[in-house]
Protein backbone atom coordinates (compact mmCIF):
# COMPACT_ATOMS: atom_id res chain seq x y z
CA UNK A 1 0.00 0.00 0.00
CA UNK A 2 1.10 3.56 -0.52
CA UNK A 3 2.29 5.18 2.64
CA UNK A 4 1.94 8.67 1.25
CA UNK A 5 1.29 11.28 3.89
CA UNK A 6 -1.85 13.18 3.14
CA UNK A 7 -1.41 16.84 2.35
CA UNK A 8 -4.81 17.61 1.00
CA UNK A 9 -4.33 21.39 1.06
CA UNK A 10 -1.85 21.39 -1.80
CA UNK A 11 -4.06 21.42 -4.85
CA UNK A 12 -2.28 21.04 -8.19
CA UNK A 13 0.73 18.70 -8.01
CA UNK A 14 -0.77 16.74 -5.14
CA UNK A 15 -3.84 15.87 -7.15
CA UNK A 16 -1.61 14.81 -10.00
CA UNK A 17 0.35 12.56 -7.64
CA UNK A 18 -2.84 11.05 -6.23
CA UNK A 19 -3.98 10.39 -9.74
CA UNK A 20 -0.77 8.68 -10.78
CA UNK A 21 -0.74 6.54 -7.63
CA UNK A 22 -4.25 5.47 -8.48
CA UNK A 23 -3.31 4.59 -12.05
CA UNK A 24 -0.16 2.86 -10.80
CA UNK A 25 -2.07 0.52 -8.51
CA UNK A 26 -4.56 -0.10 -11.30
CA UNK A 27 -1.73 -1.26 -13.53
CA UNK A 28 -0.38 -3.51 -10.77
CA UNK A 29 -3.83 -5.06 -10.42
CA UNK A 30 -4.03 -5.69 -14.15
CA UNK A 31 -0.59 -7.31 -14.19
CA UNK A 32 -1.55 -9.57 -11.29
CA UNK A 33 -4.85 -10.46 -12.92
CA UNK A 34 -3.26 -11.37 -16.23
CA UNK A 35 -0.47 -13.35 -14.54
CA UNK A 36 -3.04 -15.35 -12.61
CA UNK A 37 -5.12 -15.95 -15.69
CA UNK A 38 -2.13 -16.90 -17.84
CA UNK A 39 -2.25 -20.69 -17.25
CA UNK A 40 -5.93 -20.70 -18.23
CA UNK A 41 -5.17 -18.64 -21.32
CA UNK A 42 -2.31 -20.97 -22.19
CA UNK A 43 -4.59 -23.98 -21.80
CA UNK A 44 -7.17 -22.51 -24.19
CA UNK A 45 -4.50 -21.36 -26.63
CA UNK A 46 -2.81 -24.77 -26.67
CA UNK A 47 -6.17 -26.41 -27.31
CA UNK A 48 -6.31 -24.69 -30.71
CA UNK A 49 -2.83 -25.81 -31.75
CA UNK A 50 -1.99 -28.72 -33.98
CA UNK A 51 -0.20 -31.35 -31.91
CA UNK A 52 3.11 -30.54 -33.61
CA UNK A 53 2.95 -26.89 -32.50
CA UNK A 54 2.14 -27.68 -28.89
CA UNK A 55 5.42 -29.23 -27.83
CA UNK A 56 7.99 -26.83 -29.25
CA UNK A 57 10.87 -24.86 -27.82
CA UNK A 58 10.49 -21.98 -27.59
CA UNK A 59 6.73 -22.23 -27.01
CA UNK A 60 4.79 -20.87 -29.99
CA UNK A 61 2.38 -18.00 -29.63
CA UNK A 62 1.47 -17.78 -33.30
CA UNK A 63 0.18 -20.75 -35.23
CA UNK A 64 -2.65 -21.59 -37.57
CA UNK A 65 -5.50 -22.50 -35.21
CA UNK A 66 -7.27 -25.79 -35.71
CA UNK A 67 -10.40 -27.37 -34.28
CA UNK A 68 -8.99 -30.85 -34.76
CA UNK A 69 -8.37 -31.41 -31.04
CA UNK A 70 -11.90 -30.35 -30.15
CA UNK A 71 -13.31 -32.69 -32.78
CA UNK A 72 -11.31 -35.48 -31.22
CA UNK A 73 -12.60 -34.57 -27.76
CA UNK A 74 -16.22 -34.45 -28.87
CA UNK A 75 -15.90 -37.81 -30.57
CA UNK A 76 -14.76 -39.48 -27.37
CA UNK A 77 -16.44 -37.70 -24.48
CA UNK A 78 -19.97 -39.12 -24.94
CA UNK A 79 -20.22 -41.60 -22.06
CA UNK A 80 -18.12 -39.50 -19.71
CA UNK A 81 -20.12 -36.32 -20.11
CA UNK A 82 -23.38 -38.26 -19.82
CA UNK A 83 -22.25 -39.81 -16.53
CA UNK A 84 -21.04 -36.46 -15.24
CA UNK A 85 -24.33 -34.79 -16.14
CA UNK A 86 -26.42 -37.52 -14.51
CA UNK A 87 -24.30 -37.58 -11.35
CA UNK A 88 -24.21 -33.78 -11.09
CA UNK A 89 -27.86 -33.06 -11.85
CA UNK A 90 -29.11 -36.11 -9.94
CA UNK A 91 -27.17 -35.35 -6.79
CA UNK A 92 -28.08 -31.65 -6.92
CA UNK A 93 -31.80 -32.43 -7.16
CA UNK A 94 -31.51 -34.87 -4.28
CA UNK A 95 -29.60 -32.29 -2.23
CA UNK A 96 -32.36 -29.74 -2.73
CA UNK A 97 -35.12 -32.25 -1.94
CA UNK A 98 -33.45 -33.22 1.33
CA UNK A 99 -31.90 -29.86 2.11
CA UNK A 100 -34.91 -27.55 1.83
CA UNK A 101 -37.02 -29.33 4.49
CA UNK A 102 -33.98 -29.77 6.74
CA UNK A 103 -33.05 -26.10 6.47
CA UNK A 104 -36.70 -25.25 7.26
CA UNK A 105 -36.58 -27.39 10.40
CA UNK A 106 -33.43 -25.55 11.46
CA UNK A 107 -34.67 -22.03 10.82
CA UNK A 108 -38.33 -21.14 10.35
CA UNK A 109 -39.87 -23.49 12.90
CA UNK A 110 -36.68 -24.77 14.44
CA UNK A 111 -36.35 -28.02 16.33
CA UNK A 112 -35.16 -27.77 19.91
CA UNK A 113 -31.52 -28.65 19.27
CA UNK A 114 -31.17 -26.84 15.96
CA UNK A 115 -27.69 -25.61 16.81
CA UNK A 116 -26.44 -29.16 17.46
CA UNK A 117 -28.07 -30.23 14.23
CA UNK A 118 -26.27 -27.57 12.25
CA UNK A 119 -22.94 -28.48 13.73
CA UNK A 120 -23.52 -32.18 13.22
CA UNK A 121 -24.05 -31.60 9.51
CA UNK A 122 -20.97 -29.45 9.14
CA UNK A 123 -18.83 -31.82 11.18
CA UNK A 124 -19.45 -34.57 8.61
CA UNK A 125 -17.84 -32.24 6.08
CA UNK A 126 -14.68 -32.21 8.16
CA UNK A 127 -14.30 -35.98 8.34
CA UNK A 128 -12.05 -36.95 5.46
CA UNK A 129 -13.82 -39.19 2.99
CA UNK A 130 -10.41 -40.51 1.97
CA UNK A 131 -10.15 -42.28 5.31
CA UNK A 132 -13.02 -44.65 4.49
CA UNK A 133 -12.27 -45.30 0.85
CA UNK A 134 -11.24 -48.94 1.30
CA UNK A 135 -14.32 -50.02 3.24
CA UNK A 136 -16.46 -47.83 0.98
CA UNK A 137 -15.15 -49.86 -1.92
CA UNK A 138 -16.08 -53.10 -0.13
CA UNK A 139 -19.55 -51.79 0.77
CA UNK A 140 -20.11 -50.70 -2.84
CA UNK A 141 -18.95 -54.10 -4.05
CA UNK A 142 -21.30 -55.99 -1.73
CA UNK A 143 -24.30 -53.78 -2.50
CA UNK A 144 -23.60 -54.10 -6.24
CA UNK A 145 -23.23 -50.35 -6.52
CA UNK A 146 -19.62 -50.42 -7.64
CA UNK A 147 -19.09 -48.67 -10.96
CA UNK A 148 -22.69 -47.46 -11.02
CA UNK A 149 -23.90 -43.92 -11.47
CA UNK A 150 -26.23 -44.35 -8.48
CA UNK A 151 -23.25 -44.69 -6.19
CA UNK A 152 -21.88 -41.33 -7.33
CA UNK A 153 -25.29 -39.69 -6.95
CA UNK A 154 -25.59 -41.04 -3.40
CA UNK A 155 -22.09 -39.96 -2.38
CA UNK A 156 -22.15 -36.54 -4.05
CA UNK A 157 -25.45 -35.84 -2.30
CA UNK A 158 -23.87 -36.61 1.07
CA UNK A 159 -20.87 -34.50 0.10
CA UNK A 160 -22.93 -31.40 -0.75
CA UNK A 161 -25.88 -31.71 1.63
CA UNK A 162 -24.26 -30.12 4.73
CA UNK A 163 -23.14 -27.09 2.75
CA UNK A 164 -26.56 -26.78 1.12
CA UNK A 165 -28.41 -26.96 4.43
CA UNK A 166 -26.31 -24.14 5.90
CA UNK A 167 -26.74 -22.08 2.78
CA UNK A 168 -30.49 -22.60 2.31
CA UNK A 169 -31.01 -21.91 5.99
CA UNK A 170 -29.28 -18.55 5.63
CA UNK A 171 -31.72 -17.67 2.85
CA UNK A 172 -34.74 -18.83 4.84
CA UNK A 173 -33.79 -16.63 7.77
CA UNK A 174 -34.16 -13.68 5.41
CA UNK A 175 -37.79 -14.39 4.69
CA UNK A 176 -39.62 -11.48 6.36
CA UNK A 177 -41.42 -12.73 9.45
CA UNK A 178 -44.47 -10.59 8.56
CA UNK A 179 -44.98 -12.78 5.50
CA UNK A 180 -44.82 -15.92 7.64
CA UNK A 181 -47.20 -14.50 10.21
CA UNK A 182 -49.63 -13.35 7.55
CA UNK A 183 -49.76 -16.81 6.02
CA UNK A 184 -50.34 -18.31 9.45
CA UNK A 185 -53.20 -15.89 10.09
CA UNK A 186 -54.65 -16.99 6.77
CA UNK A 187 -54.75 -20.45 8.27
CA UNK A 188 -52.15 -21.82 5.92
CA UNK A 189 -50.53 -25.06 7.08
CA UNK A 190 -46.85 -25.76 7.09
CA UNK A 191 -46.87 -27.12 3.56
CA UNK A 192 -48.68 -24.13 2.10
CA UNK A 193 -46.39 -21.84 4.06
CA UNK A 194 -43.48 -23.57 2.37
CA UNK A 195 -44.83 -23.62 -1.17
CA UNK A 196 -46.58 -20.25 -1.21
CA UNK A 197 -44.42 -18.06 1.02
CA UNK A 198 -40.95 -19.45 1.54
CA UNK A 199 -40.07 -21.11 -1.76
CA UNK A 200 -40.93 -18.09 -3.95
CA UNK A 201 -38.84 -15.82 -1.73
CA UNK A 202 -35.79 -18.06 -1.54
CA UNK A 203 -35.82 -19.33 -5.12
CA UNK A 204 -32.82 -17.17 -6.17
CA UNK A 205 -31.02 -18.58 -3.14
CA UNK A 206 -31.89 -22.10 -4.23
CA UNK A 207 -30.40 -21.37 -7.63
CA UNK A 208 -27.09 -20.29 -6.13
CA UNK A 209 -27.14 -23.29 -3.80
CA UNK A 210 -27.63 -25.53 -6.80
CA UNK A 211 -24.76 -23.83 -8.61
CA UNK A 212 -22.33 -24.50 -5.77
CA UNK A 213 -23.42 -28.15 -5.62
CA UNK A 214 -23.03 -28.47 -9.39
CA UNK A 215 -19.49 -27.07 -9.25
CA UNK A 216 -18.34 -29.49 -6.56
CA UNK A 217 -20.03 -32.54 -8.07
CA UNK A 218 -18.83 -31.80 -11.61
CA UNK A 219 -15.22 -31.40 -10.48
CA UNK A 220 -15.07 -34.41 -8.14
CA UNK A 221 -12.37 -36.96 -8.95
CA UNK A 222 -11.33 -38.97 -5.89
CA UNK A 223 -14.53 -40.96 -5.42
CA UNK A 224 -15.11 -41.40 -9.14
CA UNK A 225 -11.59 -42.67 -9.68
CA UNK A 226 -11.78 -45.14 -6.82
CA UNK A 227 -15.28 -46.43 -7.26
CA UNK A 228 -15.99 -46.38 -10.99
CA UNK A 229 -14.34 -47.90 -14.02
CA UNK A 230 -16.35 -47.58 -17.19
CA UNK A 231 -20.07 -47.59 -16.44
CA UNK A 232 -19.95 -44.38 -14.45
CA UNK A 233 -16.62 -42.76 -15.36
CA UNK A 234 -16.94 -38.97 -15.25
CA UNK A 235 -15.36 -35.96 -16.97
CA UNK A 236 -12.27 -35.73 -14.74
CA UNK A 237 -11.56 -39.34 -15.69
CA UNK A 238 -12.01 -38.43 -19.34
CA UNK A 239 -9.15 -35.98 -18.83
CA UNK A 240 -6.96 -38.74 -17.47
CA UNK A 241 -7.85 -40.95 -20.41
CA UNK A 242 -6.71 -38.19 -22.78
CA UNK A 243 -3.14 -38.64 -21.56
CA UNK A 244 -1.84 -41.61 -23.55
CA UNK A 245 1.17 -43.74 -22.70
CA UNK A 246 3.09 -42.49 -25.71
CA UNK A 247 2.94 -39.98 -28.54
CA UNK A 248 2.11 -36.29 -28.59
CA UNK A 249 -0.95 -35.36 -26.56
CA UNK A 250 -0.50 -31.88 -25.10
CA UNK A 251 -2.89 -30.12 -27.50
CA UNK A 252 -5.50 -32.84 -27.15
CA UNK A 253 -5.19 -32.74 -23.37
CA UNK A 254 -5.58 -28.95 -23.39
CA UNK A 255 -8.72 -29.19 -25.50
CA UNK A 256 -10.20 -31.81 -23.17
CA UNK A 257 -9.27 -29.71 -20.12
CA UNK A 258 -10.84 -26.64 -21.71
CA UNK A 259 -14.06 -28.45 -22.54
CA UNK A 260 -14.26 -29.95 -19.05
CA UNK A 261 -13.64 -26.63 -17.31
CA UNK A 262 -15.67 -24.23 -19.44
CA UNK A 263 -19.13 -25.02 -17.98
CA UNK A 264 -18.05 -24.29 -14.41
CA UNK A 265 -16.00 -21.25 -15.43
CA UNK A 266 -19.01 -19.74 -17.21
CA UNK A 267 -21.34 -20.50 -14.32
CA UNK A 268 -18.85 -18.98 -11.89
CA UNK A 269 -18.34 -15.85 -13.98
CA UNK A 270 -22.07 -15.25 -14.24
CA UNK A 271 -22.79 -15.97 -10.59
CA UNK A 272 -19.80 -14.23 -8.97
CA UNK A 273 -21.89 -12.69 -6.24
CA UNK A 274 -23.64 -15.82 -5.12
CA UNK A 275 -20.32 -17.64 -5.36
CA UNK A 276 -19.02 -15.79 -2.30
CA UNK A 277 -22.12 -16.48 -0.30
CA UNK A 278 -22.19 -20.11 -1.35
CA UNK A 279 -18.55 -20.79 -0.63
CA UNK A 280 -18.82 -19.24 2.80
CA UNK A 281 -21.89 -21.39 3.45
CA UNK A 282 -24.09 -18.35 3.84
CA UNK A 283 -21.83 -16.57 6.34
CA UNK A 284 -21.09 -13.73 3.94
CA UNK A 285 -24.07 -11.99 2.40
CA UNK B 1 -23.27 -4.97 1.63
CA UNK B 2 -21.12 -7.91 2.49
CA UNK B 3 -21.12 -8.70 6.15
CA UNK B 4 -20.45 -11.84 8.06
CA UNK B 5 -23.85 -12.88 9.16
CA UNK B 6 -24.02 -12.66 12.88
CA UNK B 7 -27.69 -13.34 13.17
CA UNK B 8 -27.91 -16.90 11.91
CA UNK B 9 -26.52 -18.48 15.04
CA UNK B 10 -27.03 -15.76 17.58
CA UNK B 11 -30.64 -15.07 16.87
CA UNK B 12 -33.09 -16.83 19.09
CA UNK B 13 -35.63 -18.99 17.34
CA UNK B 14 -37.20 -16.55 14.90
CA UNK B 15 -40.87 -17.48 15.02
CA UNK B 16 -40.92 -19.65 18.10
CA UNK B 17 -44.10 -19.61 20.17
CA UNK B 18 -43.77 -18.45 23.73
CA UNK B 19 -45.91 -21.29 25.05
CA UNK B 20 -44.54 -24.78 25.55
CA UNK B 21 -44.55 -26.70 22.28
CA UNK B 22 -46.92 -29.62 22.30
CA UNK B 23 -45.86 -33.15 21.43
CA UNK B 24 -47.53 -32.88 18.05
CA UNK B 25 -45.86 -29.59 17.42
CA UNK B 26 -42.46 -31.03 18.33
CA UNK B 27 -42.87 -33.81 15.79
CA UNK B 28 -44.13 -31.38 13.21
CA UNK B 29 -40.90 -29.48 13.64
CA UNK B 30 -38.70 -32.56 13.66
CA UNK B 31 -40.24 -34.32 10.67
CA UNK B 32 -38.74 -32.18 7.86
CA UNK B 33 -35.29 -32.62 9.37
CA UNK B 34 -35.41 -36.41 9.54
CA UNK B 35 -34.86 -37.38 5.88
CA UNK B 36 -31.65 -35.36 5.59
CA UNK B 37 -30.48 -36.43 9.03
CA UNK B 38 -31.07 -40.11 8.41
CA UNK B 39 -29.50 -39.85 4.97
CA UNK B 40 -26.32 -38.23 6.29
CA UNK B 41 -26.06 -40.64 9.20
CA UNK B 42 -26.36 -43.64 6.89
CA UNK B 43 -24.08 -42.44 4.12
CA UNK B 44 -21.35 -40.83 6.22
CA UNK B 45 -21.40 -42.67 9.54
CA UNK B 46 -21.89 -46.28 8.51
CA UNK B 47 -18.74 -46.34 6.36
CA UNK B 48 -16.85 -45.12 9.41
CA UNK B 49 -18.20 -47.95 11.53
CA UNK B 50 -17.28 -50.41 8.80
CA UNK B 51 -13.83 -48.84 8.63
CA UNK B 52 -13.45 -49.34 12.36
CA UNK B 53 -14.37 -53.00 11.96
CA UNK B 54 -12.01 -53.60 9.04
CA UNK B 55 -9.17 -51.92 10.89
CA UNK B 56 -9.08 -54.99 13.14
CA UNK B 57 -9.26 -57.42 10.22
CA UNK B 58 -6.66 -58.89 7.97
CA UNK B 59 -8.18 -58.40 4.54
CA UNK B 60 -6.50 -58.19 1.16
CA UNK B 61 -8.51 -58.02 -2.06
CA UNK B 62 -6.08 -60.26 -3.85
CA UNK B 63 -5.89 -62.95 -1.17
CA UNK B 64 -8.74 -65.47 -1.21
CA UNK B 65 -10.52 -66.39 2.01
CA UNK B 66 -11.89 -62.99 2.95
CA UNK B 67 -11.35 -61.09 6.16
CA UNK B 68 -10.22 -62.55 9.45
CA UNK B 69 -9.53 -61.10 12.87
CA UNK B 70 -6.14 -59.51 13.19
CA UNK B 71 -6.28 -57.73 16.51
CA UNK B 72 -4.15 -54.64 16.66
CA UNK B 73 -1.65 -55.75 14.05
CA UNK B 74 -2.89 -53.25 11.46
CA UNK B 75 -2.49 -50.42 13.93
CA UNK B 76 0.95 -51.67 14.88
CA UNK B 77 2.09 -51.63 11.26
CA UNK B 78 0.58 -48.17 10.64
CA UNK B 79 2.30 -46.71 13.68
CA UNK B 80 5.64 -48.23 12.73
CA UNK B 81 5.25 -47.34 9.05
CA UNK B 82 7.59 -44.60 7.93
CA UNK B 83 5.40 -44.18 4.82
CA UNK B 84 2.36 -43.26 6.90
CA UNK B 85 4.30 -40.77 9.00
CA UNK B 86 5.80 -39.18 5.93
CA UNK B 87 2.36 -38.96 4.27
CA UNK B 88 0.96 -37.34 7.39
CA UNK B 89 3.83 -34.86 7.42
CA UNK B 90 3.37 -34.02 3.73
CA UNK B 91 -0.33 -33.45 4.31
CA UNK B 92 0.45 -30.99 7.09
CA UNK B 93 3.10 -29.13 5.05
CA UNK B 94 0.92 -28.94 1.95
CA UNK B 95 -2.18 -27.75 3.77
CA UNK B 96 -0.49 -25.23 6.04
CA UNK B 97 1.74 -23.74 3.34
CA UNK B 98 -0.99 -23.55 0.74
CA UNK B 99 -3.56 -22.06 3.10
CA UNK B 100 -1.20 -19.44 4.53
CA UNK B 101 0.31 -18.33 1.21
CA UNK B 102 -3.09 -18.32 -0.51
CA UNK B 103 -4.44 -16.18 2.31
CA UNK B 104 -1.56 -13.69 2.16
CA UNK B 105 -1.96 -13.37 -1.61
CA UNK B 106 -5.73 -13.27 -1.20
CA UNK B 107 -5.51 -10.33 1.19
CA UNK B 108 -3.06 -8.53 -1.13
CA UNK B 109 -5.25 -9.05 -4.19
CA UNK B 110 -8.35 -8.05 -2.29
CA UNK B 111 -6.67 -4.78 -1.27
CA UNK B 112 -5.76 -4.18 -4.92
CA UNK B 113 -9.30 -4.86 -6.07
CA UNK B 114 -10.84 -2.76 -3.34
CA UNK B 115 -9.54 0.34 -5.13
CA UNK B 116 -11.37 1.81 -8.07
CA UNK B 117 -9.58 1.49 -11.39
CA UNK B 118 -10.37 0.97 -15.02
CA UNK B 119 -11.57 -2.57 -15.72
CA UNK B 120 -11.83 -3.64 -12.09
CA UNK B 121 -14.63 -6.10 -12.85
CA UNK B 122 -12.58 -7.72 -15.60
CA UNK B 123 -9.52 -8.13 -13.38
CA UNK B 124 -11.67 -9.62 -10.63
CA UNK B 125 -13.09 -12.09 -13.12
CA UNK B 126 -9.60 -13.00 -14.36
CA UNK B 127 -8.36 -13.64 -10.83
CA UNK B 128 -11.27 -15.84 -9.74
CA UNK B 129 -10.98 -18.06 -12.83
CA UNK B 130 -8.28 -20.42 -11.46
CA UNK B 131 -10.66 -21.43 -8.69
CA UNK B 132 -13.27 -22.41 -11.25
CA UNK B 133 -10.97 -24.60 -13.36
CA UNK B 134 -11.63 -28.28 -12.74
CA UNK B 135 -8.85 -29.39 -10.33
CA UNK B 136 -8.01 -32.39 -12.52
CA UNK B 137 -7.70 -30.09 -15.55
CA UNK B 138 -5.58 -27.61 -13.60
CA UNK B 139 -3.27 -30.40 -12.46
CA UNK B 140 -2.80 -31.83 -15.95
CA UNK B 141 -2.36 -28.44 -17.62
CA UNK B 142 0.24 -27.42 -15.04
CA UNK B 143 2.04 -30.76 -15.32
CA UNK B 144 2.19 -30.56 -19.12
CA UNK B 145 1.92 -27.23 -20.96
CA UNK B 146 3.06 -25.14 -17.98
CA UNK B 147 5.83 -27.06 -16.21
CA UNK B 148 7.24 -29.47 -18.77
CA UNK B 149 11.05 -29.20 -18.82
CA UNK B 150 11.24 -29.24 -22.63
CA UNK B 151 8.36 -27.07 -23.79
CA UNK B 152 6.72 -25.67 -20.65
CA UNK B 153 5.67 -22.03 -20.62
CA UNK B 154 7.09 -21.38 -17.16
CA UNK B 155 10.65 -22.25 -18.14
CA UNK B 156 10.27 -19.95 -21.12
CA UNK B 157 9.03 -17.06 -19.00
CA UNK B 158 11.76 -17.59 -16.42
CA UNK B 159 14.53 -17.74 -19.02
CA UNK B 160 15.57 -14.11 -18.45
CA UNK B 161 16.14 -15.03 -14.80
CA UNK B 162 18.63 -17.75 -15.63
CA UNK B 163 16.24 -20.70 -15.48
CA UNK B 164 16.97 -23.30 -18.13
CA UNK B 165 14.77 -26.33 -18.72
CA UNK B 166 14.13 -27.12 -15.10
CA UNK B 167 12.21 -30.37 -14.60
CA UNK B 168 10.00 -28.86 -11.91
CA UNK B 169 8.06 -32.02 -11.16
CA UNK B 170 11.21 -34.05 -10.50
CA UNK B 171 13.35 -31.47 -8.74
CA UNK B 172 10.72 -29.38 -6.95
CA UNK B 173 7.79 -31.79 -6.82
CA UNK B 174 6.31 -30.79 -3.49
CA UNK B 175 6.73 -27.10 -4.25
CA UNK B 176 5.10 -27.50 -7.67
CA UNK B 177 2.06 -29.25 -6.22
CA UNK B 178 1.75 -26.59 -3.53
CA UNK B 179 2.03 -23.83 -6.14
CA UNK B 180 -0.93 -25.26 -8.04
CA UNK B 181 -2.93 -25.54 -4.81
CA UNK B 182 -2.12 -21.90 -4.05
CA UNK B 183 -3.01 -20.85 -7.59
CA UNK B 184 -6.42 -22.47 -7.27
CA UNK B 185 -7.24 -21.30 -3.74
CA UNK B 186 -5.97 -17.71 -3.71
CA UNK B 187 -9.13 -16.56 -5.55
CA UNK B 188 -11.27 -18.21 -2.88
CA UNK B 189 -9.43 -16.37 -0.11
CA UNK B 190 -9.56 -13.16 -2.13
CA UNK B 191 -13.32 -13.36 -2.60
CA UNK B 192 -13.92 -13.80 1.12
CA UNK B 193 -11.51 -11.03 2.15
CA UNK B 194 -12.84 -8.71 -0.54
CA UNK B 195 -16.35 -9.21 0.78
CA UNK B 196 -15.01 -8.18 4.17
CA UNK B 197 -13.25 -5.11 2.82
CA UNK B 198 -16.36 -3.93 1.08
CA UNK B 199 -18.34 -4.25 4.26
CA UNK B 200 -15.90 -2.02 6.07
CA UNK B 201 -17.66 1.17 7.13
CA UNK B 202 -16.40 4.04 4.97
CA UNK B 203 -16.82 6.70 7.66
CA UNK B 204 -14.24 5.11 9.96
CA UNK B 205 -11.68 5.02 7.13
CA UNK B 206 -12.55 8.62 6.27
CA UNK B 207 -12.00 9.65 9.87
CA UNK B 208 -8.61 7.93 9.91
CA UNK B 209 -7.68 9.80 6.74
CA UNK B 210 -8.70 13.13 8.24
CA UNK B 211 -6.63 12.30 11.32
CA UNK B 212 -3.66 11.92 8.99
CA UNK B 213 -3.18 8.18 9.47
CA UNK B 214 -0.96 6.60 6.81
CA UNK B 215 -2.23 3.77 4.66
CA UNK B 216 -0.09 1.23 6.48
CA UNK B 217 -1.24 2.34 9.90
CA UNK B 218 -4.85 2.39 8.75
CA UNK B 219 -4.49 -1.19 7.53
CA UNK B 220 -2.83 -2.41 10.71
CA UNK B 221 -5.07 -0.63 13.17
CA UNK B 222 -8.44 -0.63 11.43
CA UNK B 223 -8.69 -2.83 8.36
CA UNK B 224 -6.88 -5.89 9.62
CA UNK B 225 -8.83 -6.24 12.90
CA UNK B 226 -12.03 -5.77 10.92
CA UNK B 227 -10.97 -8.44 8.44
CA UNK B 228 -9.96 -10.96 11.08
CA UNK B 229 -13.17 -13.00 11.16
CA UNK B 230 -13.16 -13.14 7.37
CA UNK B 231 -9.55 -14.32 7.37
CA UNK B 232 -10.34 -16.96 9.97
CA UNK B 233 -13.33 -18.13 7.97
CA UNK B 234 -11.23 -18.36 4.81
CA UNK B 235 -8.47 -20.31 6.56
CA UNK B 236 -10.97 -22.67 8.12
CA UNK B 237 -12.90 -23.43 4.94
CA UNK B 238 -9.72 -23.55 2.86
CA UNK B 239 -8.18 -26.10 5.23
CA UNK B 240 -11.26 -28.33 5.10
CA UNK B 241 -10.88 -28.63 1.34
CA UNK B 242 -7.09 -28.52 1.01
CA UNK B 243 -6.35 -31.23 3.54
CA UNK B 244 -8.17 -33.61 1.19
CA UNK B 245 -6.18 -32.61 -1.89
CA UNK B 246 -5.81 -35.60 -4.14
CA UNK B 247 -6.24 -34.61 -7.80
CA UNK B 248 -3.05 -32.55 -8.02
CA UNK B 249 -0.95 -35.21 -6.32
CA UNK B 250 -2.34 -38.06 -8.38
CA UNK B 251 -2.13 -36.24 -11.71
CA UNK B 252 0.98 -34.12 -11.37
CA UNK B 253 3.47 -36.35 -9.56
CA UNK B 254 1.62 -39.57 -8.73
CA UNK B 255 2.92 -39.14 -5.20
CA UNK B 256 6.52 -39.05 -6.33
CA UNK B 257 9.28 -38.88 -7.07
CA UNK B 258 9.55 -41.74 -4.61
CA UNK B 259 7.10 -40.63 -1.96
CA UNK B 260 8.10 -36.96 -2.01
CA UNK B 261 4.53 -35.75 -2.59
CA UNK B 262 2.53 -38.62 -1.10
CA UNK B 263 0.02 -37.06 1.26
CA UNK B 264 -2.57 -38.93 3.31
CA UNK B 265 -5.29 -39.09 0.65
CA UNK B 266 -2.83 -40.44 -1.90
CA UNK B 267 -1.33 -42.86 0.63
CA UNK B 268 -4.76 -44.31 1.40
CA UNK B 269 -5.57 -44.48 -2.29
CA UNK B 270 -2.40 -46.48 -2.89
CA UNK B 271 -3.10 -48.81 0.03
CA UNK B 272 -6.42 -49.77 -1.50
CA UNK B 273 -5.60 -49.64 -5.20
CA UNK B 274 -2.06 -50.99 -5.33
CA UNK B 275 -1.49 -52.88 -2.10
CA UNK B 276 -5.14 -54.12 -1.91
CA UNK B 277 -4.71 -53.76 1.84
CA UNK B 278 -8.20 -52.93 3.12
CA UNK B 279 -7.30 -53.65 6.75
CA UNK B 280 -4.19 -51.50 6.69
CA UNK B 281 -5.97 -48.67 4.87
CA UNK B 282 -8.81 -48.89 7.39
CA UNK B 283 -6.43 -48.62 10.35
CA UNK B 284 -4.67 -45.68 8.73
CA UNK B 285 -8.11 -44.21 8.05
CA UNK B 286 -9.21 -44.58 11.67
CA UNK B 287 -6.05 -42.82 12.83
CA UNK B 288 -6.64 -40.10 10.24
CA UNK B 289 -10.18 -39.65 11.51
CA UNK B 290 -9.03 -39.43 15.12
CA UNK B 291 -6.46 -36.80 14.18
CA UNK B 292 -9.12 -34.95 12.19
CA UNK B 293 -11.53 -35.01 15.11
CA UNK B 294 -8.88 -33.42 17.33
CA UNK B 295 -8.26 -30.67 14.78
CA UNK B 296 -11.96 -30.33 13.93
CA UNK B 297 -12.90 -29.81 17.57
CA UNK B 298 -10.80 -26.68 17.55
CA UNK B 299 -12.06 -25.80 14.09
CA UNK B 300 -15.70 -26.13 15.14
CA UNK B 301 -15.11 -23.91 18.13
CA UNK B 302 -13.52 -21.35 15.83
CA UNK B 303 -16.46 -21.80 13.49
CA UNK B 304 -18.94 -21.01 16.22
CA UNK B 305 -16.93 -17.96 17.17
CA UNK B 306 -16.55 -16.71 13.61
CA UNK B 307 -20.21 -17.10 12.84
CA UNK B 308 -21.18 -15.29 16.00
CA UNK B 309 -18.71 -12.50 15.48
CA UNK B 310 -20.19 -9.07 15.66
CA UNK B 311 -18.44 -6.59 13.37
CA UNK B 312 -15.66 -4.60 14.98
CA UNK B 313 -17.40 -1.46 13.85
CA UNK B 314 -20.64 -1.94 15.68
Amino acid sequence: MSALPLRSREPGPQRFRDMSVKVGWGIVAWVVGIAFFLPVLWMVLTAFKPESAAETWPPRFTFSPTLAQFRLVFSGWGPYVTHSLIATVGSTILVLLLGVPAAYALSVHPVKHWRDGLFFFISTKMLPIVAVIGPLYVIALKTHLLDSIWLLIILYTAMNLPLAIWLIRSFMLEVPSELLEASELDGAGRIREMTEVILPVISPGLVSTALICVIFAWNELFLALNLTVTNAATMPMFLISSVPQEGLYIAHLSAAATVASVPVILVGWIAQRSLVRGLSMGAIK
Amino acid sequence: MAVIDTSTLLAPEPVIRPREASRRERWQRRLPLLPALIYIVIVTQIPFLVTLWYSFQNYFFDVPGGAHWAGLSNYKSVFTSAAFRSALWHSVIMTVTAVIVAMILGVAFALLLDRKFLGRGVVRTLIITPFLVMPAAAALVWAGPMLDPNFGLLNYLLQPFGVHHVAWLSTHALGSVIVVMIWQWTPFMMLIVLAGLQGQPADVLEAAKVDGAGALATFRELTFPFLRPYIELGILLGSIYLVNVFDQVRLMTNGGPGTATTNLPFYLYEQVNNAFDVGGAAAAGVITVILTIIVATFALRLFARVFQFEGASS
